[in-house]
């Protein structure tokens, strides 16, 4: 603390003056081949490196010396390769530095070490195990660059592939007692598909439910927090339903017993009700009330869907026979929002509550299957009066022809 | 007394010289003649437009807020405002092709030559004045396509040297497709376009009366004629009922669409383009590299297309040759090129 106030002039010495001063490690090891080479090829792309600060700044040591004796010298602070259960603290050395770190990115946090700390891999790297990710095995090193760089490989799109990296790796993970097969079930997974495929920054990744720099495994008491840090609605449903008091006395973590945890897929009724498949039955069997209200929710909603479909199909016939029906597909997009609605009122676990939003969505289904209906009894009506008037027009055109051949043999015969 | 008041009518009105006219006027008789009652058939669908176009005035509003909304109340709920709407949108493009092969037959049948240079090139006009009531009509509905479609015909005529940026300012009201130019494409549709379409077939008709229909016959040899009234004007009906038999078939069986309300603060959907009848030269500048030697490409392309359309409009004063006089087979050539060249790329521009 007492060398706190000294923290700029510090900096100044280490790394900004840099940007202009001679640095006789860049121009050394970009002469040198192989991996020696390589720190000084990265760190033109080195966020640090941009911002004025150089090797000094971490590794110490003298870069306005050409000569290599006095610039990696300990006695002028030369620390070589940074130990691994040196690391976290080297970068917290400005990064827990409110001070330097807002001068550069005013919003930027400054309490990854805190958070690291706590986290499975700060506290295996404090008891000495060095395989344990820390900042560069995520970061990167001597190339890190910012989060929101598609090219960081904690930008988002890219942080579930640098987590499998150790995760989904068996020889390194082996000792640890946890599955491998997180990232392959991640990539079957509806926030895989909004990540990757639909490009969505906002859906999660490994980080969103196990933090980041305080990365650990969420308890089975805290799942439907995490699940619900997003999907709040159907958190708060789940807290006051039976199933709630029910899985916390059997020990059951929330959501993620009906819908797994990596691999979340795209909820569909098969998971409701009593048939094969449905996961109700994982716990309930007949005779026992859940297995009653399982059936009938699952009965409503099918009985929603169907209607929908019905009236979907009449509309397209509609719409393909050039009928507007617009207002018709307006009504049943409520319907459909009805539809959704009742899944989310599902995990009330009511019958009650869930007919509600059936009974709402089946009112509207039936009117747009109604102007559909009129649609093509419209349509009908058109073809007719078509098929009547070409008649019409046919007789007369023969008619006219007739009369034409009359006057053309009239005309003949005068002449 | 009805006797007395319909002789006075009779003539007041000059009947008689009505009468006798319509008794002397002939009309020559050839192999060809069917391609006479194209020029009848595009009147015919002119005179649909306008009164379809009478009835679509009473509900339509033209601005931004409204347009979309007072067609969807046309098709939906006025009774039979989806057929006259229905019968206006398609009138209007077989009005253009009705237009078109006129235009060709008169072309490949000599008809353009002396002393019929006027009636060839009003026509020319007239049909560049129908081009324009599809340009301004299709943005009315304020729907989606015709808006970014708008946008793209808008900027072609922004690429016309000089005097483009003038131009695209001209027909958008404004730097952008906006209400202006919804307001500014409804007064040329109902109003100026029709006037001088209007004057113009007045004076296209009143020309081919004074020349007659082009004889096609060798000089020396006998014209053989039929009476224009009744046996011509009885052929003609049959051939508008047939085109109003065409037209109300597609009228019912494929209504023209509204698609959805134009949302200027949306991105262009995929696959605009404009209306068939410029897909040829709308395909055309897209092929056409960004930079031809030093100019724009597209620029080159518009120029090269007004010197093409300037070059076909003269053809009267190139081929000076008397009425009789076969056709130069250079000219038949050209006359299947460019029929070739707008069919082959309408097609592509319309699936690529």
């Amino acid at each position: 603390m007492k060398l706190r106030w000294m923290a700029p002039i510090f900096v100044m010495a280490l790394g900004l003056p840099a940007q202009t001063a001679k640095n006789s490690c860049v121009e050394c090891h970009a002469a040198l081949e192989g991996d020696l080479a390589r720190p000084a090829e990265l760190f033109a792309n080195d966020i640090h490196g941009k911002n004025g600060f150089s090797c000094v700044a971490c590794h110490g040591g003298d870069p306005s010396s050409d000569d290599p004796e006095v610039a990696m010298s300990r006695g002028r602070g030369f620390l070589g390769k940074i130990d691994r259960r040196s690391v976290p603290a080297r970068c917290a050395r400005c990064h827990s530095d409110a001070n330097l770190i807002h001068r550069f990115k005013p919003q930027q946090r400054v309490d990854q070490l805190a958070q690291y700390q706590t986290s499975v891999h700060g506290q295996r790297l404090a008891a000495g195990d060095v395989k344990v990710a820390n900042c560069i095995d995520c970061h990167s090193v001597h190339d890190i660059r910012e989060v929101s760089d598609p090219l960081s490989p904690v930008y988002p799109l890219r942080l579930p592939e640098t987590c499998a990296r150790c995760h989904a790796d068996a020889a390194h993970m082996q000792g640890y007692r946890i599955p491998t097969d997180q990232f392959e079930k991640y990539r079957k997974s509806v926030h895989w598909e909004a990540l990757a495929q639909r490009g969505d920054l906002s859906a999660p990744n490994c980080a969103t439910c196990h933090g980041n720099h305080g990365a650990a495994p969420p308890g089975v008491a805290s799942v439907a927090m995490v699940c619900g840090s997003c999907h709040v609605v159907f958190e708060n449903l789940f807290v006051k339903s039976p199933h709630k008091k029910a899985f916390d006395n059997m020990g059951l973590a929330g959501c993620v017993v009906c819908h797994s945890n990596h691999d979340v897929e795209k909820p569909t009724l098969a998971l409701v009700g009593v048939q094969p498949g449905a996961v109700c039955l994982n716990c309930h069997a007949k005779g026992d009330k859940g297995y009653e209200a399982a059936m009938q929710m699952r009965s409503r909603l099918e009985q929603l869907a169907a209607s929908l479909g019905r009236s979907d199909d009449i509309l397209k016939m509609a719409e393909s026979s050039g009928m507007e029906v617009s207002e018709a597909r307006l009504g049943l997009g409520t319907a459909n929002e009805s539809l959704v609605k009742a899944e989310v009122d599902l995990h009330s676990f009511d019958p009650a509550m869930v007919d509600g939003a059936v009974a709402k969505g089946l009112e509207v289904a039936q009117s747009s299957y109604r102007a559909g209906q009129k649609a093509l009894e419209e349509r009908d009506y058109r073809r007719k009066g078509l098929a009547l008037s070409l008649v019409t027009i046919v007789v007369t055109m023969a008619g006219l022809w007739l009369a034409v051949r009359e006057l053309d043999n009239r005309r003949k015969k005068s002449s | 007394m009805l006797r007395r008041a319909l002789n006075w009518l009779a003539d007041r009105a000059g009947v008689d010289s009505i009468r006798s006219f319509l008794a002397h006027k002939t009309v020559p008789i050839h192999s060809a003649t069917i391609w006479y009652y194209f020029g009848g058939i595009t009147l015919f669908l002119f005179v649909i437009q306008v009164l379809t176009g009478m009835l679509l005035l009473l509900y339509y509003r033209p601005t931004p807020n409204e347009a979309f909304e007072t067609v969807q109340f046309i098709i939906t709920r006025v009774q039979f405002g989806w057929l006259v709407r229905s019968v206006h949108s398609w009138s209007g493009n077989l009005m253009v092709l009705s237009a078109m092969i006129h235009m060709f037959s008169v072309f490949f049948l000599r008809s353009y030559r002396q002393p019929r240079e006027l009636i060839w090139l009003s026509g020319m006009v007239l049909l560049f004045l129908t081009l324009m009531f599809g340009f301004s009509g299709y943005l009315l509905p304020w729907n989606t396509l015709a808006f970014f479609a708008t946008k793209v015909g808008t900027d072609m005529a922004g690429l016309v040297p000089v005097a483009g940026s003038f131009l695209r300012r001209f027909l958008r009201g404004g730097d952008e497709v906006t209400g202006a130019t919804l307001t500014r494409f409804f007064g040329f549709h109902v109003a100026v376009l029709p006037g001088l379409t209007t004057l113009l077939l007045l004076f296209h008709l009143a020309l081919v009366q004074k020349w007659g229909m082009s004889s096609r016959q060798r000089s020396g040899e006998p014209v053989s004629t039929m009476p224009f009234f009744p046996n011509f004007v009885l052929r003609e009906l049959i051939a508008w009922y047939g085109a109003l038999g065409v037209l109300g078939t597609l009228a019912a069986l494929f209504p023209w669409e509204l698609g959805t309300k134009a949302d200027p603060f949306a991105s262009a959907p995929a696959g605009i383009r404009p209306e068939w009848y410029f897909l040829a030269v709308f395909y055309t500048l897209k092929l056409i590299p960004s930079k031809v030697l030093f100019m724009d490409g597209e620029v080159v392309g518009i120029v090269v297309f007004g010197l093409a359309a300037a070059g076909w409009m003269l053809i009267p004063f190139w081929d000076r040759q008397p009425e009789e006089a076969e056709q130069h087979r250079l000219l038949t050539g050209v006359g299947a090129f460019v029929i070739a060249y707008l069919v082959v790329f309408s097609v592509l521009g319309y699936w690529r």
